[in-house]
């Protein structure tokens, strides 16, 4: 492959403050990155191109391609530790990809810690969930088009991430936005799911749309959209304008991310097989809003207006899931709440500014972990429950299911910020900056800090809820033993839970060792902030308004809050099988807050009666005018045909008449020239 | 007397002819509306002849017998045929290349 120079190495590079400036000197195992996204995206053209053919082998295959993209993708990450801090960031241009008039974008990869990152949770944790669905798509006839579709997905995730301009990043974002619809719409014969894909793919087309017009803006100011020119530029450029870019990047962020307001798919995604919930609907996909934000970080940092949107975006939503996840009976649509409401917390501190970007980050990886985890743990549920969701039809699930109780348990307390589980160092960290003071602006620390706070809490009740009732309190399923006292109804067909096969089990075990271990691996010295700082810049350590200690002590004992009362309501008392009609909260909570009817009523009703009424003009009077005009002319037709009535008198008579008015002419004009 | 008169005559003559064969069925009837059409015809080259005082008028009268009178034996064998087939002279009914 030939190294071209991008154009933009001539341009001057103005770093960022802290930040390290991307040199185009490309290290040699570097040269290896191209293979992170080719091995995956070959798998998946192989299998789509070979067909049924492949069915056999297939899977496997698939499993193959991830892993050695994992592979390839440690490789580059070791030699980029072995590299000084500040050569870490590098921008790898292959070829020159569109050059028209003053734009010029190369085809070519950034490869920085922030990239190198997600490159080794894409893979990671990709891999795993391949491993997981061989055997939870065992029975599916079209198991080898799901590996496939995982293939392309996991291909155009890394092109996203490891893109080096706007453009190529906007493919990936395309790219995976095209395996969600294609995953969630797997089961494609169900109705509901098809347009649970629809929707899913409608509702991302709006943020994308946001990402163009950011293009658009950097096109049309910068005359460029590679990272290292743009953010080259943005000291220079007016701040309406860059809050306008930050506004329209925080729009694709929000549809990519299931942020408010655009966060009602991401329920309805839950229709997709399992694995992929896991893969794109928790670890991955959905946390490339926050990738973006945090890439974009020069952009936002001269826009505070954005900055603050962003904040705001983020609060909103994290309180927004966790209300939402507190009535769903769904076990995956609770998870698809609570992966919301995570979300929320990233996007919150990554509108933070430097202190944020790396917890968010760093919780983004975390949460990829047990999050993950937790899918395919309620996968596992479902495989052994003959794919009931319904947590109410769940309860005592421990005993048949061991492993998948333990690592969900896992799972669970690292969620809920338990120390010393993963999601302690995180969540925590990110709530410290929510409560660091902003100049000038003290309310800020205070509101958006309570509420990170009263998420966790929030967020330690319904997650509670969802672990007691599928593992601890009474079975409330059919175990065939006919009615005892207290245990539930025993309507409902006859269930015999067990546990799934090691194909399933162990990639579990391993997120949950993830879900344990990481966030404390990581935090030790502050290796994963130092890691991240040639991207995000240093950040000097402020203080929050409230000492650190309190606000630790504050966040477990709202913890332990939730715990208690969830443990109250759905372990002490019999969780009835029925839900309850419920308070004005609860049925709306279990509605997603009457989103999806807010979006009915304010977006969709009136779309559909402009469209319709767009299609009525345009048969009325586009149509009709010309239709009308073909009319026009078929009945002169008609008319005139009836002059051809094969009475050959008449053709004598039209013969005799065009004479006549021959000789007329001919007389009138001599005449007239005589005289 | 006024040589104009005879071109009046065969103006007419030819009316009457050019109406019968436009308005008659009768394929006789028809026919002799085209005999009149020629006779008015010749009466007019005859005339024309008288006037311009040359023989060219007459000697095209003579071409337009010799023709009608082939034209009269054709034209009649075709419609005896006809009228020996389909029991009908009328020019209507002879549609058989009409779909």
């Amino acid at each position: 492959m030939s190294m071209l120079l991008s154009p933009s190495a001539a341009a001057v590079l103005l770093p960022a403050e802290g930040a390290a400036v991307a040199t185009d000197v490309v290290p040699g195992p570097f040269l290896a990155a191209p293979f992170l996204v080719l091995l995956p995206m070959l798998g998946a053209a192989i299998l789509l191109l070979a067909g049924r053919r492949s069915d056999r082998w297939g899977a496997w295959f698939g499993v193959l391609m991830s892993g050695g993209a994992f592979l390839v993708g440690l490789w580059v990450f070791l030699s980029m530790a072995g590299l000084p801090a500040d050569d870490r960031v590098v921008d790898y241009s292959m070829v020159d990809w569109i050059s028209a008039g003053s734009l010029d974008v190369a085809l070519g990869m950034r490869i920085d810690p922030l990239s190198m990152t997600f490159v080794l949770l894409v893979t990671f944790v990709g891999t795993l969930i391949h491993v997981y669905a061989v055997a939870y798509m065992e029975h599916d006839r079209d198991r080898r088009r799901f590996f496939a579709y995982l293939n392309l997905f996991v291909a155009a995730m890394l092109v996203l991430v490891l893109a080096d301009s706007y453009l190529l990043l906007f493919v990936g974002w395309e790219g995976v936005g095209l395996a969600s619809y294609l995953l969630i719409g797997f089961w494609n014969h169900n109705r509901a799911y098809a347009v649970a894909a629809k929707k899913a793919f409608v509702m991302n087309r709006i943020g994308d749309i946001g990402l163009i017009v950011a293009l658009m803006l950097m096109f049309a100011t910068f005359g460029a959209v590679d990272f290292s020119t743009v953010f080259a530029e943005v000291p220079g450029a007016s701040t309406a304008l860059l809050t306008a870019t930050g506004l329209a990047l925080l729009v694709a962020a929000c549809g990519k991310s299931a942020q408010f307001p655009l966060q009602a798919w991401l329920g309805d995604a839950m229709a997709g097989p399992t694995p992929v919930s896991a893969l794109i609907h928790a670890a991955t996909m959905v946390t490339a809003g926050v990738y973006l934000v945090v890439r974009s970080a020069p952009v936002f940092e001269g826009a505070p207006t954005a900055q603050l949107v962003v904040v705001i975006v983020g609060a909103v939503t994290l309180i927004f899931g966790a209300i939402v996840g507190c009535a769903k009976d769904d076990i995956k649509k609770a998870l698809a709440a609570s992966t919301m409401s995570q979300i929320g917390y990233m996007i919150l501190a990554a509108g933070l500014g430097p202190i944020g970007y790396a917890f968010a980050i760093f919780h983004l990886v975390t949460h990829g972990f047990f999050k993950a985890g937790m899918f395919l743990g309620a996968g596992s549920v479902m495989h052994g429950m003959d794919d009931q969701v319904d947590m109410r039809r769940f309860g005592g699930l421990t005993r048949f299911m061991k492993v998948t109780a333990i690592t969900f348990g896992l799972g669970w307390l690292a969620i809920l910020g338990i120390p010393p589980f993963s999601g302690f160092y995180s969540k925590d960290k990110i709530i410290e900056a929510a409560f660091v003071p902003v100049d000038g602006e003290p309310w800020r620390a205070w509101v958006f800090g309570g509420v990170a706070l009263i998420g966790a809490g929030i967020t330690a009740f319904y997650m509670s809820r969802l672990f007691f009732m599928t593992f601890l309190g009474r079975r409330r399923w059919n175990d065939g033993k006919g009615d005892v006292a207290g245990r539930g109804a025993q309507d409902g067909p006859v269930r015999h839970p067990h546990e799934s096969p090691a194909l399933m089990t162990w990639p579990m075990i391993l997120l949950a060792v993830g879900s344990v271990g990481l966030g404390f691996v990581l935090n030790a010295g502050g290796r994963f902030v130092t890691w991240l700082e040639p991207v995000t810049g240093h950040a000097e350590h402020e203080e929050p308004v409230l000492p650190v200690a309190l606000l630790i002590a504050l966040t477990l004992a709202l913890v332990a809050l939730g715990i208690f009362l969830a443990w109250r309501q759905y372990v002490v008392t019999l969780v009835p099988i029925r839900a309850p009609h419920g308070s004005v909260l609860t049925r709306a909570a279990r509605r997603d807050l009457y989103q999806d009817d807010v979006n009915e009523t304010l977006v969709m009703r009136p779309g559909q009666y402009l469209t319709r009424s767009l299609v009525y003009a345009d048969k009325e009077m586009v149509d009709g005018g010309w239709l009308g005009l073909a009319g026009g002319v078929g009945r002169v037709g008609e008319w005139l045909r009836g002059w051809q009535n094969g009475y050959v008198r008449t053709y004598g008579a039209t013969m005799l008449g065009g004479l006549v008015v021959i000789v007329a002419v001919v007389l009138a004009l001599t005449t007239g020239s005589a005289s | 007397m006024e040589l104009t008169n005879y071109v009046v005559l065969a103006t007419i003559l030819f009316t009457i002819g050019a109406t019968t064969v436009l308005l008659r069925r009768n394929a006789i009837i028809v026919f002799m509306g085209v005999e009149l059409m020629l006779n008015a015809t010749n009466l007019a080259l005859v005339t024309f002849a008288r006037i311009h005082g040359d023989l060219t008028g007459q000697v095209l009268a003579f071409f337009v017998m010799v023709v009608a009178a082939a034209e009269v034996v054709v034209g009649l064998a075709i419609i005896v045929s006809i009228f020996r087939t389909r029991r009908s002279a009328s020019v209507d009914d002879v549609n058989l290349m009409k779909s």
